[in-house]
């Protein structure tokens, strides 16, 4: 798939859907969205960009392995249900902190942790699983 | 959420309101560390140098937690956590009463050694493949599997544990894996299919999924729907998990093929997560359906040990024995779940705590052995007992372990088993027992005197065995002397057995820990 018209619109599409996923990702407490999709469109982005360039840029461009990713979110999902021993609830409950940034209140959680986890366990594996097989193709 | 505008509600109703003792974390600790250290050797993977280090770690913290949760359970009874603040039967329960606590106990310890194994067993390619991330991930599925107190959790533990499972079972990617693993993979899915299906229909029938309000439920609303069909299904799933015949023959299809220490652990743990689920929903769901089914779990049970035993007799490779012999005492704890007296029973949980060490051992053994005759074939085998007097006694004694003869740990459960078989006068079951025990000395025997007092059959090339290293050497060791602990000294074993029995039979106390009220009462569904 190495056309002009796709390698020159493939960064910017892949860039978008970074970011696009980061945004589901985020607003998916409470409207449609989180962590499964999110990962899912973030790894779907980044199967565009190997389609364009191969898949070693894309290896190069992520910095870590995939796998190690999909751990790394394995490891957040991990914490964010430990973190509930500090508070005296059992595992996994959802503890809620909303500090001010400059005026405008955000509320952070661990469910939103644990969604970040989700996110890269997904990210990662299914990361994994595409450039896997599209450097098959190119055998 | 965070909504602005409070609104009076009573949290008592829905949420637990009292912190968790922090002993109580112990119940989820052994999963959570399972968990985060397989994160943390997936994430260095590539390092191949440091990921045993982390995973012995992992791997002796879990024990260090099922050895204090056995503790706090010993001390104080059933302990039970509901994930996320909700009260059960909305937040999923972990729960683990003796029987949970002691098969996570032997678990852990199995693991361990399995990890101490793999350091020598399990090469650099092994390593990069992700043995340590599926072993920590395995050995954590295995672990909640035996300490959830909700059964579609207990569904989502076994899928965890398969996972893990696969990938170990492919570690390496060669022909023969790939062949076992995709009749391991293919049988398992049809099993655990029909396990989802069986607790859909559970669900739909009784509204709840929380084992302990299950067991509460079940009692009053027999009428209520196809309980014994459902119970039927249960048990077709968890015989064929647990390699129960006539469905048993995935389990010497794809045992022999992966790396010595994998089958080891799967012949150790995998197979008891099937009976421990029997036991489970048997004995605290469907105590009515399993009186109904006694006489065929009884029948099953003695069949599968009686051919399994018989298959043992006729392999000529030391694993595909070893595989028959875990099947051949699946049929032993099948025994004591359809003679479900308090000494059947007992002798169950302990032939599944003896089984667990002592196959895992046998594996080990059977790597050594291996190591040193260069193959598994038995036509080959020979003169191991000239180069290694000590692995011959090691091999002796977990041989006469494997057929229950004194006066190691096999002895004590199959003695329970008899005494309760004849008790209720299935004296055809005592004998089917005793014979299978016969049958299995006389297949180990022949495996002894073939490979260790007979002459070497294939010609010396002339380079010297194999040192076998000191951490196969060490768990090896380990996991013998705990069956001759066992065998010898067998009083506390005895007592903690005995008390699962005895828990297994009035489920009343589990059901109370997880509802320590006892007052709220789900309404009950039409």
């Amino acid at each position: 798939m190495r056309t002009l018209i796709f390698r020159t619109i493939a960064p910017f599409l892949s860039s978008l859907m970074i970011l696009f996923s980061v945004f589901v990702l985020l607003r998916g407490h409470n409207q449609p969205g989180g962590g499964f999709i999110g990962g899912l469109i973030a790894a779907s982005a980044l199967a565009i960009y190997g389609i364009a360039f191969g898949v070693s840029p894309v290896r190069r461009a992520i910095r870590f392995h995939p796998m190690a990713l999909s751990g790394f979110g394995l490891l957040l999902a991990a914490i964010a249900g430990m973190l509930s021993i500090f508070s005296g609830v059992p595992f996994l409950t959802g503890l809620w902190v909303t500090p001010t940034f400059f005026g405008v209140p955000i509320a952070l959680s661990t469910p939103m942790l644990f969604d970040i986890g989700v996110y890269f366990v997904v990210f990662g594996s299914i990361t994994s699983t595409a450039l896997a097989l599209e450097e098959r193709e190119r055998d | 959420m965070a909504g602005q505008t409070q609104i009076n509600v009573d949290l008592a109703e829905a949420m637990v309101t009292t912190a968790p003792p922090l002993a109580d974390w112990l119940v989820v600790a052994p999963l959570v560390i399972g968990f985060v250290f397989g994160a943390l050797c997936l994430m260095m993977r590539k390092d191949t140098g440091r990921q045993p280090a982390i995973a012995i770690t992992g791997l002796a913290l879990m024990l260090a937690a099922d050895i204090g949760l056995f503790w706090h359970v010993w001390q104080n009874g059933t302990v039970a956590m509901t994930m996320g603040r909700w009260l059960p039967p909305f937040g999923i329960t972990f729960a683990a009463d003796m029987l949970g606590a002691t098969f996570a106990l032997v678990a852990g310890i199995v693991g361990l050694a399995g990890g101490v194994y793999a350091l020598e067993d399990v090469n650099q390619t092994g390593r990069r493949y992700g043995f340590y991330p599926f072993l920590l991930l395995m050995m954590a599925g295995v672990t909640a599997a035996f300490l959830t107190g909700d059964i579609f959790n207990l569904y989502v533990w076994f899928e965890v544990l398969l996972i893990g499972s696969f990938g170990l079972l492919v570690l390496g990617s060669e022909r023969e894996q790939l062949d076992g693993a995709t009749k391991y993979a293919l049988l398992n899915l049809v099993a655990t299919t029909l396990f989802l299906l069986a607790v859909a229909y559970l669900y739909g029938t009784l509204g709840t999924l929380n084992m302990a309000d299950i067991a509460r439920k079940v009692a009053e609303r027999r009428d209520a729907g196809p309980l014994f069909t459902i119970a039927a299904m249960f048990l077709f799933a968890f015989a064929m998990k647990a390699a129960a015949f006539p469905v048993n023959f995935w389990l010497p299809a794809s045992y022999h093929t992966p790396r010595i220490v994998v089958s080891g652990l799967f012949a150790g743990l995998l197979t008891k997560v099937g009976i421990y689920a029997l036991l489970r929903i048997f004995l605290m769901l469907f105590e009515v359906e399993r009186d109904l089914l006694a006489g065929t779990i009884a029948v099953v049970a003695a069949a599968t040990m009686v051919l399994g035993a018989m298959g043992a007799l006729a392999q000529n490779d030391i694993r595909r024995m070893l595989g028959y012999l875990v099947i051949s005492g699946i049929g032993m704890m099948l025994a004591g779940l359809a003679l479900g007296s308090r000494t059947g029973l007992s002798g169950a949980v302990f032939y599944a705590a003896h089984s667990m060490v002592v196959m895992t051992a046998l594996y080990f053994l059977a790597g050594i052995m291996g190591e040193r005759m260069r193959g598994f074939s038995l036509r080959e085998a020979g003169g191991l007992y000239s180069q290694a007097p000590w692995l011959a006694g090691v091999g002796l004694v977990l041989f006469l372990a494997v057929s229950g003869l004194p006066p190691f740990s096999g002895l004590w459960p199959k003695a329970f088993l008899v005494k309760a078989s004849l008790d209720v006068g299935a004296w055809w079951l005592a004998l089917a027992i005793l014979v299978t025990g016969l049958l299995t000395t006389i297949a180990v025997g022949r495996t002894f005197a073939f490979a260790f007092w007979r002459e070497r059959q294939v010609p010396d090339d002339e380079t010297p065995a194999p040192a076998s290293s000191k951490a196969v050497v060490g768990s090896l060791l380990g996991l013998t002397f705990l069956t001759i602990a066992v065998g010898f000294y067998p009083e506390p074993f005895v007592q903690v057995t005995d008390r699962i029995a005895g828990e297994l039979l009035s489920p009343q106390a589990y059901v109370d820990s997880v509802f320590p009220t006892g007052a709220i009462e789900s309404e009950v569904q039409p």
